[in-house]
């Protein structure tokens, strides 16, 4: 009750908790608790005041303005390239960390970057396989209706949302296209009449 | 496997990874998993996820290869690799945070290493795969103990480590009453946890009933599920005699599905770096005074946090990711004593080749899925 000093009161004691349930208490003690994370000189696994070798540099690696040089060590998968790689070059290049436009020019490189290997798929042996790689299919093999309802799942609730999201932007989009045209191809016939009279 | 885009992920023939660095070890992966934070990279959240990456933190395998600076390996060792990817020797490797190592991640300087998990933390292939790169061989990874069962052992990579970590940072004393968010791996383990640290009364909150019947089985823990109640905040209060509970942890991390304009806004639209719902109500549940503890995975872009309810509360804040490599000794203890028994809450073992189903499995939680192991080479 917190409108009185004492602490509510506890359904089971520490003994019976002990007895209930494997290693209870094994950790209690807090001075012994390993790892807590806090400063602790001294713990590092190498040599201390090392500076590791360097990693050789195959391509300008792109890296965070906050750091003061490329990191001795760092990883190799997908190189930048195309539209997507010159956004996510001039993100690295202009923006620290601490700048939401950092990440947003990010996250609008990897949208690009899809679009742009989704693309390219069609000119390979392997394009793009919208079933197989989203592996919807595991909704007949996994249960996909009875894992779903009547589990009161609060996602589900709002699932039917899912559809007018994802299609809404494109819907929008295609309404706006449409409104153009109609308009562009109604003036014209408008502005006719006028030289006419 | 490889990123496809949003949603996509496919099976594909990679370069076979080479030593890049004199300390770098190639190990060839006998069992992944697939994580919830994977989930973050599959569905485009986590900013520079690049089409054509192989995903993967949580991996043990057998070494392949060894670079000329490695010591402490040998090709042939079965060895578990801990998800951060750490120097050992930098400013934060020193004072034991290797998940904040400064040496390895040259993208950015706020997060660590982390293997398959975009170029936000360093670029780095990851282990759902048959071969991966392992920098830092003589730093990070460690040889298989005998007696230990290799689906453990893969529980160890992450999120074992990150659950007891998640129990860690909450400072429990004997008889807090502590309440987890999330019935995921790590929030099952941290639940677990919480109780070897003598918590009086674990509490889990979920709206998978399948996790929360594991979170009773499993974790001894009293549950509830949110979609039930109006308001879940009121009603955890009702259950800590209205003062909230000592110690609230989260468990779950963006991509929390909470109300109608949390699932709009971030689940969908993308326009939070996540939906903070779990952290709010870990924020709003826990007793003035009381310590929130979070370790789900939360991407660099800004969420809406509940700051000043936190500032008026008076609550600590404690928050990392989980420095793996330190939890491992006293985590070999409880395994070996049976306090623990990690694998147990794995329920799904997918061959590489059908990873797409997988993926699609786990993150539209079908068929009572927990923890899916991923197996290269099962064919
Ligand atoms: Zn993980
Ligand atoms: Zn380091």
């Amino acid at each position: 009750m917190p409108y009185t000093p004492e602490r509510p009161a506890l359904t089971e004691s520490s003994e019976q908790l002990r007895a209930r349930i494997p290693g209870w208490g094994a950790d209690l003690n807090r001075e012994d608790r390993p790892s807590v994370p806090k400063l602790d000189r001294g713990e590092g696994t190498g040599v201390p005041g090392e500076f590791p070798e360097r990693q050789p540099e195959k391509w300008p690696r792109e890296r965070s303005i906050e750091h003061k040089f490329l990191t001795p060590v760092f990883g190799t998968s997908c190189p930048p390239h195309g539209l997507s790689g010159a956004l996510r070059k001039y993100s690295y290049r202009k923006y620290s960390e601490g700048r939401a436009a950092h990440w947003l020019l990010l996250l609008g490189a990897d949208r690009v970057d899809a679009w742009e290997q989704h693309l390219r798929s069609f000119l390979t042996l392997r394009p793009d396989n919208p079933i197989t790689e989203t592996g919807v299919l595991s909704e007949f093999t996994r249960h996909g209706i009875s894992s779903r309802f009547g589990k009161k799942r609060a996602d589900v609730k709002h699932q039917w949302l899912d559809p007018f999201i994802v299609a809404g932007p494109w819907l929008l989009m295609a309404a706006l296209v449409w409104s153009v045209v109609r308009k562009a191809s109604r003036s014209r016939p408008a502005r006719r009449t006028e030289l006419a009279n | 496997m490889v990123y496809r885009g949003p949603y996509k992920v496919r099976v594909e023939e990679k370069d076979m990874p080479v030593i890049e660095h004199p300390g770098d070890a190639i190990v060839r992966v006998e069992l992944a998993s697939i994580c919830g934070s994977d989930l973050h990279l599959y569905h485009g959240m986590m900013p520079d996820t690049r089409v054509g990456m192989t995903f993967g933190h949580e991996f043990i395998g057998v070494v392949e290869e060894v670079g000329p600076g490695v010591r402490n390996l040998q090709r042939g060792d079965r060895v578990m690799v801990p998800f951060n990817i750490f120097c050992g020797t930098c400013w934060f490797c020193a004072r034991g945070l290797y998940a904040n190592c400064h040496n390895v991640n040259p993208n950015a300087t706020a997060v660590g290493g982390i293997y398959g998990y975009s170029h936000t933390c360093g670029g780095y292939d990851g282990g759902q795969a048959e071969f991966v790169r392992v920098p830092f061989a003589d730093v990070g990874p460690v040889v298989i103990p005998n007696w230990m069962d290799e689906e453990d052992a893969v529980m160890l990579t992450d999120a074992l480590a990150t659950g007891y970590f998640g129990a860690q940072l909450g400072d429990i004393v004997e008889n807090d009453v502590v309440v987890v968010f999330g019935a995921g791996p790590v929030g099952l383990y941290a639940a677990k946890s919480a109780w070897l640290m003598g918590a009086g009364r674990v509490i889990v909150i979920d709206h998978l009933e399948y996790r929360l019947e594991k979170a009773r089985a499993f974790a001894h823990a009293e549950t509830y599920n949110f979609a039930e109640y109006d308001d879940i905040v009121v009603h955890m209060k009702k259950v800590t005699d209205h003062l909230g509970a000592d110690v609230a942890i989260d468990a779950v991390g963006a991509e929390a599905d909470g109300n109608f304009i949390q699932h709009v806004t971030a689940a969908k639209l993308k326009l939070q770096g996540g939906s903070p719902v779990a952290l709010n109500w870990a924020i709003d549940s826990v007793r003035k005074g009381g310590t929130v503890s979070v370790m789900g995975a939360y991407g660099p872009m800004f969420s809406a946090v509940k700051f000043g309810d936190a500032m008026n509360k008076g609550l600590t804040l404690r928050m990392n990711q989980c420095h793996v490599k330190r939890q491992w000794p006293r985590l070999f203890e409880h395994i070996r004593a049976g306090y623990l028994k990690p694998s147990e809450i794995i329920t799904h073992r997918i061959p590489l080749e059908h990873i797409a189903e997988g993926y699609h499995m786990f993150s539209a939680k079908l068929d009572g899925c927990i923890k899916p192991l991923v197996v290269p080479n099962a064919g």
